[in-house]
């Protein structure tokens, strides 16, 4: 039971927050930073606080990893189970970790001191292996470290008192272009832009020809002007009424693609001018309530963000009123709590509403029926970022740079096997071989572009452009030497999809379990003839006819390695016609023990003859 | 003036903020579903309405109808696709038709008949799942559970109550009782309850009801989802 001190908290922390149940996620996420689960008391308490049903609450709990209806240990320690963390040598670290915190993976130790587990990646790929301490980053992990690590949290130091060092989260902004060479000062786009006109603006928005740089690429322009106009009865209302109506801007921060970490910079170092193009977004649109959905991975940005928010309200760039003009915007910072697919937009926008984050039906699109239901732009960070500097800038200055179809440049996470890991930004149109010459890779078996939704492309292909017309990303770039296993990425990706898929469909949320277990037995060496082509027809039935993004490219990892290196699968096939799906002689084993047999005439052999 | 769209080249007419679906059933066209039913809002989760719309893949349930469109419904293609999504349906729960008392009145088995599905195909997960037999009248077995959401939605807007809802995330989803025990028993719900008698599958049943009709006499026993279907969803006003 809460003690009424317990009580105390948690009507506080529900205060914090007026009460709303659109602020659940939030409210969740500090009761369990508070106790380290969420309490069946707390969910009772919390369900009469926002008149909710209960079940409302114990769903979202249970739809987000870094909430818990069990505790966790004091020290909750995660650590990034990101294809490029296992290519710094991650699995022999926690194996190091596990022994040295004496508890196993996924547990929490007796004492109730700590648990330890792993978690999808944390943009963290540039300065790996990396954890998660109650939320907060832990970079360049090694023995030396984690002997640190293990150390306080034995001796049950608070966070505050660990060293700083161990906290260290580096830019590694390597290569520097357009938008990333000349950041705008404070204002100047908002400035621009109603000097421009805020009709003109859009024109300029629109000539620029940006698109979205999340990965799906849709026009910047003509979502925003699809916002302002609304669904299709507010489109044709006159313009005193248009200006009434309420409007969101979302900023997309739930960077949680594998391999990506370029946001994670661009709001350590650029969030003015991300909140700028924001700012900018809304005056077009018409909205007042912006929010940015930042990934809980990227809770040490969180204060800073706040502090960059609360400078721009004292410089007359948010709040009442924006630069004397008659234009009110502000701004909220929600944090997610471990789920991949709010990065899907109209996930997001559930998870903001303080529900499981469930892809919609579409339509009706987030720009006519969004957050609460009304006309929402969803943009990206880099999206914003650029709009802003279009604003300054002009059209043209952003066109004139890129290709046909992609203007301007794209910001690249770059990771893996590598001499410079980091971000760097290029023109659309850049060719894969310069890039791969500007990070020091060498030896190259293949990359994976767009992360593990994205698609692999092998060492024959690096004259391949970065574009949407050949190579779409919204950023991730990882490289693998000839060291390096095919496989062992596939597996490591299809697992990822398994662990992330919300559940919603039928084809994603059984058909990414379905896959793990398919992979899982051709790469551990059970598959038959057979097993393959199975494979091949399960992604075609996962990709045709799941609901959202997430079950339509779960299967990319399989497909796009599968159609490079189709003799690499076939060798891990038994030459046998068929396997059985389970232990023949260890079934018999009970039997064998009753009827205290052990003779060959005992035995089963699991395979009949080979065919070789 | 009614508008028209195709449906495997047939001239269906329907009205303004009508589905496919919807459109499809008022016209006599049957389009496989589990998780639609015309009383409630629709979900689109189980995906076995999933139809090709001007060559693109829709839910039918979810989708509106607009003038001129071209859908795909029963082709070759779709239908293996179907028979595949509802053998993904059997292989994750624990569906054992010979022992289960909703066999030949059960929409999921129906289903699996029309689509011709004569085996599970994939691995089975064979899932630890509990039975709430908790309730005086109601009981439910979450080995039969395909997460459709019929009983949450019944509930919410046939009942005016909440006593279901989903929860968990990805192959380990769950329903779960409104209740702070989170039993049955300590819900609101009530027999005469539309949740309680609206699961297509066995996972939700009425106690003491069973085997009133003896096997071999049930619904699906004698005649295809498609027909009793487009009968009991079909209603005068095309809604």
């Amino acid at each position: 039971m809460l003690n009424n001190k317990m009580k105390e908290i948690i009507y506080g922390l529900s205060k914090k927050y007026d009460h709303r149940s659109s602020h659940l996620l939030q409210i969740l996420r500090d009761i369990q930073a508070e106790f380290h689960y969420v309490p069946k008391d707390a969910i009772e308490l919390l369900a009469g606080l926002l008149h909710i049903p209960r079940t409302r609450i114990i769903a979202v709990v249970e739809f987000y990893s870094f909430l818990h209806l069990t505790p966790r240990g004091r020290y909750e320690l995660l650590i990034s189970d990101s294809i490029t963390d296992h290519m710094l040598g991650k699995v022999d670290l926690m194996n190091y970790l596990s022994n040295r915190l004496t508890i196993a993976v996924g547990k929490v130790r007796e004492d109730g001191l700590v648990s330890l587990d792993n978690t999808s990646c944390t943009g963290l790929c540039d300065q790996g292996p990396a954890g998660l301490i109650n939320g907060y980053p832990l970079t360049n992990l090694n023995r030396e470290r984690i002997d640190i690590i293990v150390d306080l949290i034995n001796r049950q130091k608070p966070l505050t008192e660990w060293a700083e060092s161990l906290f260290l989260v580096n830019d590694n902004l390597i290569k520097s272009g357009l938008l990333l060479d000349r950041p705008i000062t404070q204002g100047e786009g908002l400035s621009a832009s109603f000097k421009r006109g805020l009709k003109e603006t859009l024109v300029e928005i629109n000539s620029s020809g940006l698109r979205g740089r999340g990965g799906a690429g849709y026009s910047t322009g003509w979502k925003w002007h699809l916002c302002y106009e609304g669904p299709e009865e507010e489109a044709f209302c006159d313009i005193n009424t248009q200006k009434q109506l309420q409007r969101y801007v979302i900023c997309n921060a739930d960077e949680g693609e594998p391999g990506t970490f370029k946001d994670r910079v661009l709001l350590n170092s650029y969030s003015h001018q991300v909140f700028e193009g924001m700012t900018i977004c809304a005056a077009i649109t018409g909205a007042t309530q912006g929010f940015m959905y930042l990934r809980g991975e990227y809770l040490f940005l969180y204060n800073k963000l706040q502090t960059i928010l609360s400078e721009r309200r004292q410089a007359g760039l948010l709040g009442n009123s924006i630069l004397d003009q008659n234009f009110n915007f502000d701004i909220e910072i929600h944090l997610g709590a471990g789920a991949y697919i709010c990065g899907e937009e109209s996930a997001l926008i559930e998870s903001l509403e303080g529900k499981p984050g469930i892809p919609r039906n579409r339509p009706p699109y987030p720009v006519t029926q969004g957050y609460l239901g009304k006309p929402t732009v969803v943009n990206n960070v880099e999206t914003f970022l650029a709009a802003a500097a279009i604003a300054v800038n002009g059209g043209e200055w952003f066109a004139k740079v890129g290709t046909e179809k992609s203007k301007g440049t794209k910001i690249l996470s770059i990771s893996g096997d590598c001499k410079r890991p980091g971000i760097y930004e290029y023109p659309f149109g850049t060719p894969v071989q310069d890039i791969l010459k500007d990070c020091g890779a060498s030896d190259v078996l293949g990359l994976q572009i767009g992360g593990p939704s994205g698609t692999f492309i092998s060492n024959q292909e690096f004259g391949r452009k970065l574009a949407f017309e050949d190579l779409a990303t919204g950023g991730s770039f990882i490289v693998f030497n000839n060291t390096r296993n095919i496989l062992d990425v596939v597996y490591n990706f299809t697992h990822f999809f398994a662990h992330e898929s919300c559940g919603f469909c039928t084809p994603c949320r059984v058909g990414t379990s379905l896959l793990k277990k398919q992979v899982d037995k051709i790469v551990n060496g059970h598959g038959s003839a057979g097993d393959v082509v199975a494979l091949e027809e399960l992604c075609q039935i996962v990709k045709k006819q799941s609901h959202c993004g997430l079950g339509q490219t779960a299967a990319n990892p399989v497909l796009t390695t599968l159609e490079r290196y189709p003799e690499l699968y076939q060798s891990k096939l038994k030459k046998i016609s068929y396997e059985p799906g389970f232990d023949l002689d260890a079934a018999l084993d009970t039997a064998r023990r009753m009827a205290n047999r052990n003779d060959k005439a005992a035995h089963l052999a699991q395979i009949g003859e080979d065919h070789e | 003036m009614s508008k028209t769209l195709t449906i495997d080249g047939k001239p269906i007419p329907f009205e303004e903020g009508q589905t496919i679906i919807e459109a499809a059933t008022a016209a006599g066209v049957y389009i496989p579903h589990l998780c639609h039913h015309p009383d409630f809002t629709p979900h689109g989760s189980c995906k076995l309405c999933n139809v090709k719309v001007n060559g693109r893949t829709c839910s039918a349930c979810t989708f509106p109808a607009a003038e001129g469109q071209d859908v795909i419904n029963n082709s070759k293609e779709l239908n293996d696709d179907r028979q595949k999504v509802t053998q993904m349906l059997f292989v994750e729960s624990n569906h054992l038709c010979p022992g289960c008392e909703k066999s030949g009145n059960c929409q999921l088995q129906a289903v699996a008949y029309h689509l011709n599905m004569l085996d599970n195909h994939f691995p089975h997960f064979y899932p630890k799942r509990e039975m709430d037999a908790s309730h005086h009248d109601v009981l439910i077995d979450h080995n039969r559970c395909i997460f459709c959401t019929l009983c949450v939605r019944a509930s919410q807007q046939k009942d005016g109550k909440d006593v279901f809802a989903i929860s968990g995330r990805g192959i380990n989803k769950r329903i779960i009782a409104n209740a702070q025990s989170g039993l049955l028993k300590d819900t609101d719900l009530e027999a005469t309850d539309a949740a309680a008698h609206i699961c297509p599958t066995g996972a939700i049943l009425i106690k003491r009801t069973g085997y009133q009709i003896p096997i071999g006499e049930r619904i699906y026993d004698h005649q295809d989802i498609d027909e009793v279907s487009l009968v009991t969803e079909h209603s005068e006003n095309g809604r």
